[in-house]
């Protein structure tokens, strides 16, 4: 049976080069899917990766109870100093809390190439935040001082939008201030984000209160005791959340978002590719008629006919994955964008990723396009009465 | 079983025995027969021609005798095995042992060499790869092609292409040989010297052969004719015994 398979299988195959025109339509149309495909997959996994790297596991933010995100929370200042006293809380070497209440706020800057504005996360921090967020550091520049209107952007913020360098100025609040440095994070959503100090934007946008409170833990597994200090404590009401829980969370409907519409695409295109490969494989089919019936004759059971039908359509679906996503590799991975997540409302930079497991992914979509394509022909194939089809010369 | 023949002569053994066999195509909702009640018995050793204008049923008739095809009605045996009782797969396996095809376009696999096509069959049987070689030589050698072998289809003429059918129906030793035409397409010098190799085949390899023709001069070349008209048979001559 393996030998009858092989010997269909390898006489179908060599003669593909004289079909080499409907042979490249299924290359094409799975080409075309697969890379598609992977390309929006990898937009929505890059976007996921940002927001999922943001944080670490010995980090909480609190924000008041039943707040989605820092822009609807608010924490008093009365409050964010009970906090930072709580147990667990970590401190720095001259014995200070390593707590920061943030100010989080929005504007507008423009992106490249576009005229419409849009919305960039404002934090207002201290100087501190070098130390709360270690994973930040400055790469030009220096940091804003202290009660002074000075701008620090994320490198992520300053590619997307224009208008960005230092020296540059940004409009934050009454007027625009002047960008004094660059900083980065590795790659998370604060590079998004320009930073400046809290309590000059507490005067320039004439509020009091911090929206959200990032801690220091003292180690991961001090987070329950943390969390259960807040919790407990009557004048407070907060709620505590590990800071990657917490940003995973702001990603995952955008996330979804994206990864969805990447199928959509490609269970559309995915359709249109497989009408291709039936389409394919029918006259493949039909231009072997005699030879099929031929082998029949010769005493070739069904069943290789079939498979070694099925194996071409596989052959070819595969070689289409491969280019796919030899291109979707090539042109996009690593490729930044940034777009508005709705969820905060602001733009996130991010970088596709290409990963194995979304190639996989590809592979496997080019394998049952090329199963289902190959399968009704190959069927025709096998039941084609020998006799009628050896009529057929 | 053929061993009778060395002590008596002509002892004949009846290796295709058609009984009632009955054969039609459903078109839309009517039944069109083509072979109506037959009765035919080919001998161990014979070399028949089928002869009769065209849709006579010919190629049905040699269709069935060859298992490519079941009767709607009546029986037919070839050797010990009741082809009208097998199912399809079970016919596949018989004509893979026991019958060589010869088509009038040769039906040759265009991808393959000479030597790739005759062994063909043999990738149904057991034989390893050095036992099928040595079978695909011996088969080009008797059709007189050895030194074709490596061509492809395409480089052999028209003569040379049947040659390496003939080989190829050859090549699993079957008892039976069908062939629908096998001069068609060929001129009648070719036509000859294919013709000439289905005797030897015939003569000196013990081959029984059942060949449909529309010429005369190849029916000449068998030991007897029968013609078919509108799925009957309708005269037998016999040429030579
Ligand atoms: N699958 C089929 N369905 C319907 N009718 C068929 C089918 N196969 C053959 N026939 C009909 O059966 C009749 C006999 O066909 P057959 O091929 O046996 O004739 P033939 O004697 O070989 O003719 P030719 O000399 O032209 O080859 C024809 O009328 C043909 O149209
Ligand atoms: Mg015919």
């Amino acid at each position: 049976m393996i030998q009858q398979i092989y010997a269909v299988t390898a006489m179908n195959l060599r003669s593909i080069p004289s079909r080499l025109g409907t042979s490249a339509v299924i290359v094409i149309g799975i080409a075309g899917v697969v890379g598609v495909m992977v390309a929006l997959l990898a937009m929505g996994a890059g976007f996921q990766a940002t927001l999922a790297s943001t944080g670490e596991d010995d980090r909480a933010i609190v924000m008041r109870s039943g707040s989605l995100d820092e822009l609807s929370s608010v924490v008093i200042r009365e409050h964010a100093a009970i906090l930072a006293e709580a147990p667990g809380v970590a401190s720095n070497s001259a014995g200070e809390p390593l707590a920061i209440g943030e100010l989080f706020m929005l504007t507008n800057v423009a992106k490249h190439d576009a005229v419409e504005p849009n919305n960039v996360v404002v934090r207002g921090t201290t100087p501190q935040v070098l130390n709360l967020r270690h994973e930040a550091r400055l790469v030009e520049g220096r940091m804003f001082q202290p009660g002074v209107r000075e701008v620090v952007v994320g490198i992520g913020a300053q590619r997307q939008f224009s208008g960005l360098q230092i020296g540059d100025l940004v409009e934050v609040r009454e007027g625009a201030w002047p960008i004094v440095g660059v900083f980065e994070t590795g790659g998370d959503v604060h590079e998004s984000e320009i930073w400046v100090d809290r309590e000059a934007l507490v005067t320039a946008s004439r509020r009091s209160a911090w929206n959200s409170v990032t801690v220091q833990l003292e180690d991961a597994a001090s987070f329950t005791t943390f969390k259960d200090a807040i919790t407990s404590d009557p004048r407070l009401k907060l709620q505590v959340q590990r800071e990657p829980d917490y940003y995973a969370s702001r990603s995952e409907a955008m996330g979804q978002m994206i990864t969805g519409l990447g199928y959509t695409v490609a269970v559309i295109m995915g359709i249109g590719a497989l009408f291709g490969a039936l389409n394919t494989m029918y006259a493949a089919v039909a231009t072997r008629t005699v030879e099929i019936a031929t082998l029949r004759a010769l005493g070739f059971g069904s069943v290789p006919v079939v498979i070694s039908v099925l194996l071409e359509a596989l052959v070819l679906a595969l070689l289409g994955a491969l280019i796919g996503g030899a291109l979707a590799y090539l042109f996009f991975n690593g490729y930044s964008v940034s777009t508005l997540n709705f969820q905060t409302f602001s733009q996130v930079a991010f970088a596709f990723r290409v990963s194995g497991a979304l190639l996989v992914q590809g592979m496997i979509v080019a394998c049952l396009i090329g199963l289902v394509g190959g399968l009704f022909p190959a069927v025709r194939a096998a039941r084609m009465p020998v006799a009628d089809a050896l009529r057929a010369s | 079983m053929n061993k009778e023949r060395f002590g008596e002569i002509d002892v004949a053994e009846t290796l295709v025995r058609l009984e009632g066999v009955a054969k039609s195509y459903r078109r839309g909702n009517q039944d069109i027969a083509v072979l109506d009640a037959l009765n035919l018995n080919i001998e161990r050793g014979d070399f028949l021609a089928l002869m009769g204008p065209s849709g006579s049923g010919k190629s049905t008739l040699l269709n069935l005798v060859g298992g490519l095809d079941k009767p709607t009605r009546g029986s037919i045996t070839v050797g010990d095995a009741r082809l009208d009782q097998m199912s399809g797969g079970q016919l596949a396996r018989w004509r893979a042992h026991h019958v060589g095809f010869v088509f009038q376009f040769y039906n040759l696999l265009g991808v393959l060499s000479a030597e790739k096509n005759v062994e063909v069959p043999l990738l149904l049987t057991k034989l390893s790869k050095a036992q099928r070689r040595k079978h695909v030589a011996t088969a080009l050698d008797v059709v007189g092609l050895a030194d074709r072998a490596r061509h492809k289809p395409s480089e052999l003429s028209g003569g040379q292409a049947q040659r390496v059918a003939i080989a190829r129906a050859l090549v699993g030793d079957p008892d039976l040989l069908v062939c629908d035409e096998p001069t068609g397409d060929l001129d009648r010098s070719t036509a000859d010297e294919i013709l000439n190799l289905l005797q030897v085949l015939n003569r000196d390899h013990g081959k029984t052969i059942v060949m449909v023709t529309h010429d005369p001069k190849a029916a000449e070349a068998a030991r007897q004719t029968l013609h078919l008209d509108k799925g009957k048979l309708v005269e037998a001559q016999g040429v030579a015994a």
